[in-house]
């Protein structure tokens, strides 16, 4: 039988405010343990948590960003479960009224398009983090818990189970992460966890309407991990089913090293959280109003920025896809454009140099030591002429170290191209005469045989004759 | 509704309460008695009534995003009955 993977995202957004959700500790990453906390994060009796006004507009931009309906009333619940990473023993969370629900958004898998429906979002607070004695929470005889990440305000996105493969999963996730960073709502730093998933996965024949029974892997904090994940789940439930078995409900953890999934539960007790309207906290109520002039507020989002790259760019709609799939990168992609450097160009050098440099050091673009203007600078410099784009690699590993300007080095350099016909066409004259075989080839007939002569006048000039007239001249002499 | 035996079990583990066997008949009548009584509420008419999310008459209750200065890590730690290294330390963790 053939089967079909049915996969759902639970995405969890740290959202980019000051501080917590309910009262004023801050939320900075990386603080010495148990320093970001008061007796409201910490649970203590008799607080009374107070409603961070930001994350109500954060929730609400995400769910007009994401085409979601706003609800006009909406509150806060209890979830209630014993867990010690959370000190009040429940998780200020949302229930039957989140902020928004019913949206959806558009994705792109090999030129194919595809829209994923979103259930919800809902605002809730992080809880804190355990540090186990042990190498696992299983061989552990006790835990250690820092409370600074407890309140720290999170967005849940559920998504629909509409996805059908490890791509398609890939490709929202990446949509979402790229929405949040454009409303700038959350830093969606993955490495730092404020970005992570929760997978759902289930199989059932191609062509069946009703779903499988699923398991959930959570925790993902990175795009690698989320595919690696889902296409091990969906390998082993295929095998499970193939041998006449039936998957088991349950938490599975994805190990990334050994990229498997293991059980974490052997028996699935289903949960009972005993949801309860939030007692401390009042509904918020949103008027229409207000909620239009969120909607005014939000910035060019990804798709009408892509496909403004494509028409008034005139960029293919890979190169737009890849340079707005982060709010950072398109904003230094119009920077560059904006010197009147050609898009085209700026796309090229940001996807390929630039973005093998930034790589191989793992520095973002924020931090790239090639500022936009200085990078359209060099592209003008290739636009007039004065450099080619092979010694334009040369100029561009340079600034890299040096702060100078582009037109500073191509001079302390001596990297100006060759235009002058008198100095090429006596390289080409020399090149002529030392490859008799070369030139016997090109004029027996086989035009190919030019290129080895250009690449050694290029080699003669290192670099700098201007590649258009060595051709022309080349062809001229031999013509 | 009849409060059975199971019932009450699963209420006590959700409440991380232990009752002694010979108080279990006790503690099912007495939570019986309790559901009878609140049930009286259905005998008022709430067709249309929308439902109560929240009892006072309060609503947007917001603070600014502004920080305040949290507790010292030794204040914090104060009452745990354990500690170790600035962390709350807890006994193992078992999963239900």
């Amino acid at each position: 039988m053939k089967y079909e993977a049915v996969i759902g995202l639970e995405i969890h957004c740290e959202l980019k405010t000051k501080t917590k959700i309910f009262c004023g500790c801050a939320t900075e990453f990386g603080a010495a343990q148990n320093t970001h906390v008061c007796p409201v994060c910490l649970g203590m009796p008799g607080v009374l948590p107070t409603i961070n006004r930001r994350v109500v507009e954060f929730g609400i931009k995400a769910g007009l960003a994401t085409n979601c309906a706003i609800n006009q009333y909406s509150k806060f619940d209890r979830k209630n479960y014993y867990y010690p990473d959370l000190p009040k023993n429940w998780q200020t969370s949302q229930y039957d009224l989140p902020i928004a629900e019913h949206g959806w958004v558009d994705i792109e898998v090999e030129g194919e398009k595809k829209r994923i429906r979103l259930t919800r979002i809902h605002m809730e607070e992080d809880a804190g983090k355990l540090v186990h004695s042990g190498t696992t929470i299983k061989d552990s005889t006790s835990s250690n818990v820092d409370y600074n990440r407890t309140g720290v305000p999170l967005l849940e996105i559920v998504s629909e189970p509409d996805m059908r493969s490890a791509a398609e999963a890939r490709a929202y996730m990446e949509k979402i992460k790229a929405i949040m960073e454009y409303i700038d709502v959350s830093s969606c730093r993955m490495e730092e966890g404020n970005l992570r998933a929760d997978i759902n996965v289930s199989l059932r024949p191609v062509g069946s309407e009703e779903l499988g029974t699923r398991t959930e892997m959570k925790n993902i904090n990175s795009f690698k991990s989320l595919e690696e994940a889902i296409n091990y789940e969906i390998e082993r439930q295929t095998e499970v089913l193939e041998d006449g078995g039936h998957i088991i409900q349950e938490t599975r953890t994805f190990d990334p090293v050994r990229g498997v999934t293991l059980s974490m539960r052997s028996k699935e007790n289903a949960h009972d959280y005993r949801y309860m309207p939030e007692p401390d906290l009042p509904p918020i109520v949103t008027a229409p109003e207000t909620i239009e002039k969120y909607r005014r507020e939000l910035p060019e989002l990804p798709d009408a920025r892509r496909e403004r790259l494509e028409k008034e760019c005139g960029l293919s709609a890979y190169d737009a896809g890849v340079i707005t799939a982060s709010r950072a990168m398109a904003e230094y992609f119009d920077k560059v454009t904006a010197t009147g450097a050609e898009a085209k160009l700026a796309a090229n050098w940001i996807m390929s140099d630039l973005a093998k440099n930034l790589n191989a050091e793992g520095i973002t673009i924020e931090k790239s030591p090639v500022g936009a203007e200085r990078l359209g600078q060099m592209i003008l410099l290739i636009m007039k002429n004065t450099i080619s784009g092979k010694i334009a690699k040369t100029v561009f590993q340079e600034m890299w170290t040096n702060p100078a300007s582009p037109e500073q080095i191509v001079n302390d350099k001596g990297l100006v191209q060759i235009t002058d016909t008198g100095a090429i066409e006596k390289i080409v004259d020399e090149v002529i005469a030392n490859n008799p075989k070369a030139v016997a080839d090109f004029q027996g007939g086989n035009k190919k045989a030019i290129g080895a002569l250009v690449g050694q006048v290029m080699k003669a000039s290192k670099g700098k004759a201007n590649p258009q007239m060595v051709n022309k001249l080349i062809a001229e002499k031999l013509g | 509704m009849k409060v059975s035996k199971e019932i009450l079990a699963n209420v006590a583990g959700l409440s991380r309460l232990a009752i002694a066997e010979e108080e279990t008949t006790r503690y099912q009548e007495d939570l019986t008695k309790f559901l009878a009584y609140v049930e009286t509420l259905n005998e008022v008419a709430t067709e249309n009534t929308p439902p109560t999310t929240y009892a006072l008459p309060m609503e947007n209750v917001f603070r600014e995003d502004d920080v305040r200065p949290s507790l010292d890590r030794e204040a914090a730690l104060l009452n745990a009955p354990l500690k170790e290294d600035g962390y709350f330390k807890v006994p193992k963790v078992l999963e239900d």
